[in-house]
């Protein structure tokens, strides 16, 4: 692990109105680390990873990515700058292939006849392969609408994406809260695979046995505030519900 | 299921199986095309019947032929605005009176400008003022739908309304006649003994084929009908687009009624009033959901041209009218039914 950490976290704060939640939070995740955010139901988790990917702006405190203070004003930017998030409910068109979903919003066009514009489905279908092969993951229909794929593929077209457009922070909420036990397990072997790429993973879970399977640190958040960090081979299960619950 | 996941000794899990290896069945083949297969055994029951009854031939006349073309002209252009908006999840009620305002407007505008600028100028220029009119309308539209959050099914019944009244006072109520030869010419000549409004719908129906099926708009068009969050989340600005694609619609509306101006060298308020619901039916028997997401253009042409056969053809046969209703009716329930089987069948989502 390099010194510089990939992303960083400052002293950041985010209030709603009178409603505090998030306050003075400071974290870092380096290249190849695989950092966890436990907690309970309204404790800033997810407030936290929308500063963080763009969503709104912090009241308060720094972001850092690569020692560099960043702002974003939208999730566009942030995903510019390499921030890529994964929200649990997909955020697939279903009707479109694996390739048309990895470069929606951004696709790739070449000139028919020399002179006609028109979508490069040849060079998205390509890219799908090569991507979803990275992720261990083989198809051949590559024109098959996303629709017919399990949940779990689905996902890895979703972590597809952000790995294809090179994102080196890749924010998950709730991954495998939408899929069958199976299907959980292929995408913690997906997360082993990002952090072996040497990319940062911010991910969210209420499954301890997901977050010890896969992270090297736990934060766990309480009321918006940090109730404690620790590596996850220096803690268990009970200390981190102990935590979560304020015992 | 012809191949499985290799899997390296990287991956923890066993491999789930990959849904998506199987290849198209023919079962799914014949039911894309369905729209087209319709229109085959829809040509060849006429046909046969013609033959039986009274010795003619109904498809090898090129009388019949041109007059279904002709006949699909207006609802095959409203059908090919409506398909976009379909797909986009959304539909536009609004476009049969915005037809009609188009055409009261073309008909207006030629009258007024032929003595200003000649003959072919004064057309020109009144095709473009009714376009630009009629895409008033589908602004509004489209604003009431991406910023305003109104759903589709009531800003544009509110713009029907809309539509229809300023068409009806525009035109004073009745039907305004045009006087200018170029423009019936534009509207009953041929080229190549192919009648001229055919030729532009037909260009114009390619461009929107175009439009849909290769270019970032028809394909950002079929994410939102999809997954509107998905779309917005990957950066697709759908405000505007939403805009964009309610201003096609009414484009797309406009043409129509300009070619009817010019097929009856008159312009009529009321002009798309039957046509809407027609447009719609196309839509679905070419194959969309009205739940978003689906549909071709081409699919859509067939459509349009099976409600086309039917109604020509039962006439030809000489059936009483109003069995149209009645086959059109029962087209339009079996292509949902098709659909509905299908989804389950290759295990996609149905009506969530």
């Amino acid at each position: 692990m390099s010194d510089t950490p990939l992303l960083e976290v400052r002293n950041l704060s985010k209030s709603f109105g009178p409603v505090q939640a998030l306050s003075d939070l400071s974290m870092q995740v380096h290249p190849g680390e695989v950092v966890a955010l436990a907690g309970d139901n309204g404790a800033g988790k997810t407030t936290l990873i929308k500063a963080i990917s763009g969503v709104f702006r912090p009241t308060s405190g720094e972001i850092l990515l690569r020692g560099e203070t960043v702002s974003f004003s939208s999730p566009q930017e942030a995903r510019e700058r390499g921030i890529e998030t994964i929200y649990q409910d997909l955020a697939l068109a279903d009707n479109l292939s694996i390739g048309a979903n990895i470069f929606l919003g951004r696709e790739p066009m070449r000139r028919a006849f020399g002179f006609l514009p028109v979508l490069d489905r040849r060079k998205m279908a390509e890219a799908a392969k090569a991507t979803m092969a990275l992720l261990d993951f083989h198809v051949n229909r590559l024109d098959a609408p996303v629709s017919n794929f399990s949940g779990g593929q689905r996902q890895a077209v979703a972590i597809g994406r952000a790995v294809y457009w090179n994102a080196q922070v890749l924010i998950m909420d709730e991954p495998t809260a939408a899929l069958g036990v199976p299907e959980q397990r292929k995408v913690i072997s997906l997360i082993h695979q990002l952090k072996a790429q040497g990319r940062g993973v911010v991910f969210i879970s209420h499954n301890l046995q997901d977050i010890f399977a896969v992270s090297d640190r736990i934060v766990v958040l309480r009321r918006g505030v940090m109730a404690g960090m620790r590596r996850i081979s220096e803690t268990s299960h009970d200390a981190v519900v102990k935590m979560m619950i304020g015992g | 299921m012809s191949k499985t996941d290799p899997s390296p000794g990287a991956s923890e899990a066993s491999p789930p199986p990959d849904h998506a290896d199987k290849a198209k069945t023919t079962l799914q083949r014949i039911a894309d095309l369905r729209a087209w297969l319709f229109l085959g055994f829809l040509i060849l029951g006429f046909e046969v019947w013609s033959r039986v009854s009274f010795g003619g031939t109904f498809l090898f006349n090129p009388f019949n032929v041109q007059s279904i073309a002709i006949f699909a002209v207006a609802p095959l252009l409203l059908a090919t605005g409506q398909t976009f908006v379909i797909i986009s999840g959304g539909i536009d009620l609004s476009m049969g009176f915005i037809m009609g305002l188009a055409a009261v407007v073309a008909a207006h505008v030629i009258n007024w400008a032929t003595p200003l600028m000649g003959l072919p100028s004064a057309v020109l220029f009144g095709t473009l003022v009714a376009i630009g009119v009629a895409m008033m309308p589908g602004f509004v539209n489209g604003l009431l739908v991406s910023r305003l959050r109104v759903p589709p099914f009531i800003g544009t019944l509110g713009m029907f309304g809309v539509a229809r009244g300023v068409a009806f006072l525009l035109a004073g109520g009745t039907t305004v006649p045009v006087k200018n030869s170029f423009f019936a010419a534009m509207g009953n000549g041929r080229f190549l003994s192919v009648p001229w409004v055919v030729w532009i719908t037909a260009a114009f129906v390619l461009a929107m084929h175009y439009l849909l099926s290769q270019t970032r708009f028809g394909q950002h068009n079929y994410a939102i009908g999809a997954n509107e969050q998905a779309a917005r989340r990957a950066g697709i600005d759908v405000r505007w687009h939403l805009l964009r694609l309610y201003v096609l619609s009414g484009i797309c509306a406009g043409l129509a009624g300009v070619l009817y101006a010019a097929r009856f060298s008159a312009g009529a308020a009321q002009a798309g009033e039957p046509l809407l619901l027609d447009s719609v039916a196309a839509v679905v028997i070419g194959g969309a959901s009205l739940f978003g997401g689906s549909g071709t253009i081409l699919g859509t042409v067939a459509g349009a041209f099976v409600i086309a056969v039917i109604q020509y053809g039962l006439v030809f046969i000489n059936v009483a009218p109003f069995w149209q209703f009645i086959s059109v009716g029962v087209v339009i329930i079996i292509s949902v039914l098709i659909d509905q089987a299908q989804r389950r069948y290759s295990g996609g989502r149905q009506n969530e």
